[in-house]
């Protein structure tokens, strides 16, 4: 039941995804008083946090206490964001992440491919490395003319 | 679905303080986490104060090109790079918070550690570098050369502390090596497209680069708290040297031989010395905080 109305909690700067499909869902504790959700900021400085933390409640509201923890520990990564939450990023016309990087971070100096998510094109230009949210690039497909945003591998 | 978002806002009950975030969480769970053994605390908040003040001093510069930026793209881009690393220092400076105690648990609506840190301190109670803490006059070339150097030497520096003692240093580490990476890159991409570009952007990449080279130094300095956490900057010194070498290389920019800048006898930011900058910095970031200490809206 929890876990339920949990699922209907969606990300307020891209809602076409639950709380669940982007992976920031740590950790759902049912105690004798209520609830305590675990989430994970995707960036440092995300403002859509508090949002988040605010809408968990009042999802959960009727099943008592509801506490929202933060943690850091373990980074949240691109790699977590579910496989129906990558279909429905592309249906909205935002390309969805490929794999994160790991290890020692090299110096790009060129930048990666990216399939326009209306067409198909397999490549297109980046016009900004950041885009109207901290978590997604501004590109255009110079097939279909469509600008639209690529959520950043991190 | 958006009205949501304003709802929350609307139908909270709980004024917020004007001048911080007011938040009744806590930033993190781990900002309470037990000091590790054989790490003395006082060590611990004084370089989390270190780190976390790069971030705060350098997001208000960054946050400076706000409506000033050459393109609204570059715009969102130094806005979403401030933005990662208020987030940074917002963690820091609770963990430092908790750690140094609570000084105003009297009041009523107690500030949060991270917002008594980041209003309440003065000058030489910050412990920042100076590269951080210059104006770089809204001169695009000056924003990118310094982000250029902070960058690549804070990516080393968090890419060693994802192995810290303390776990939240280590969580902040951790995820700031992601987005530190695109700060780099940013910068890295405009080095290159100015200082390989006319004549004239060659010119000016250049001189930034010249002005900003001088408070490159004072990275690679080890404090004596670094030295007792175990913790050396100047490690990162070949690292940060052979990636800006590959960089300037192709940008076709020289490595400039300028004097080293903004430390005194070896003593700078990270002794609490600054240049003059950092007043100029303090005066914008804390004077309504100050003049209207815990006003809500």
């Amino acid at each position: 039941m929890v876990r339920e109305a949990l699922a209907r909690v969606v990300d307020p700067e891209l809602p076409m995804l639950t709380l669940d499909d982007l992976g920031v869902i740590r950790s759902v504790e049912e105690t004798p008083e209520g609830v305590t959700v675990t989430i994970t900021p995707t960036y440092s400085g995300c403002p859509a946090l508090q949002v988040m933390r605010d809408d968990i409640r009042a999802a959960l509201a009727g099943y008592g206490t509801v506490e929202v923890r933060t943690v850091l520990s373990p980074a949240w990564s691109t790699d977590w964001i579910s496989e129906a939450g990558r279909r429905k990023l592309a249906e909205a016309g935002i390309a969805p992440p490929g794999s994160a990087p790991r290890g020692p971070i090299p110096l790009l100096l060129t930048t990666p491919r990216v399939r326009c998510p209306r067409c198909g094109e397999p490549v297109t230009e980046e016009l900004s490395r950041f885009g109207p949210t901290a978590c997604t690039a501004l590109r255009r497909c110079p097939a279909c003319r469509e600008p639209f945003e690529h959520m950043k591998e991190i | 679905m958006n009205d949501s978002v304003y709802d929350s806002l609307a139908e909270s009950s709980d004024p917020r303080w004007a001048f911080g975030t007011g938040f009744a969480d806590d930033v993190a769970a781990e900002i309470t986490a037990p000091v590790p053994d054989g790490v003395d605390p006082a060590d611990l908040a004084a370089y989390c104060l270190m780190l976390g003040d790069d971030a705060l001093i350098l997001q208000h510069r960054l946050s400076e090109w706000v409506a000033n930026a050459p393109e609204l793209e570059e715009e969102v881009a130094l806005a979403n790079i401030a933005l990662d690393l208020l987030g940074q220092a917002r963690v820091l400076l609770a963990r430092a918070g908790h750690l140094t105690g609570g000084v105003d648990g009297g009041s009523a609506r107690s500030t949060a550690g991270d917002d008594r840190l980041a209003y309440f301190r003065d000058q030489a109670e910050f412990r920042n570098v100076a590269l951080v803490e210059q104006s770089d006059d809204l001169d695009f070339a000056r924003c990118v050369a310094r982000l250029l150097l902070f960058a690549t030497w804070r990516l080393a520096m968090l890419q060693r502390l994802a192995g810290f003692a303390d776990p939240v240093v280590a969580a902040v580490a951790a995820k700031g090596v992601k987005e530190v990476a695109y700060h780099r890159d940013y910068a890295v991409r405009w080095t290159l497209r100015l200082g390989d570009g006319t004549a004239e952007s060659h010119r000016r990449m250049q001189a930034a680069l010249d002005w900003a080279w001088t408070y490159l130094e004072e990275l690679f300095g080890t404090s004596d708290v670094e030295r007792r956490l175990g913790v050396d900057p100047a490690e990162t010194r070949a690292e940060v040297a052979g990636i800006l070498d590959q960089v300037l290389t192709r940008a076709t920019l020289t490595r400039p031989d300028t004097r080293p800048s903004g430390t005194v006898g070896g003593r700078g930011g990270r002794q609490g010395l600054h240049t003059e900058a950092l007043g100029h910095v303090l005066d914008v970031l804390q004077g309504l905080a100050r003049r209207h200490e815990g006003a809500t809206w």
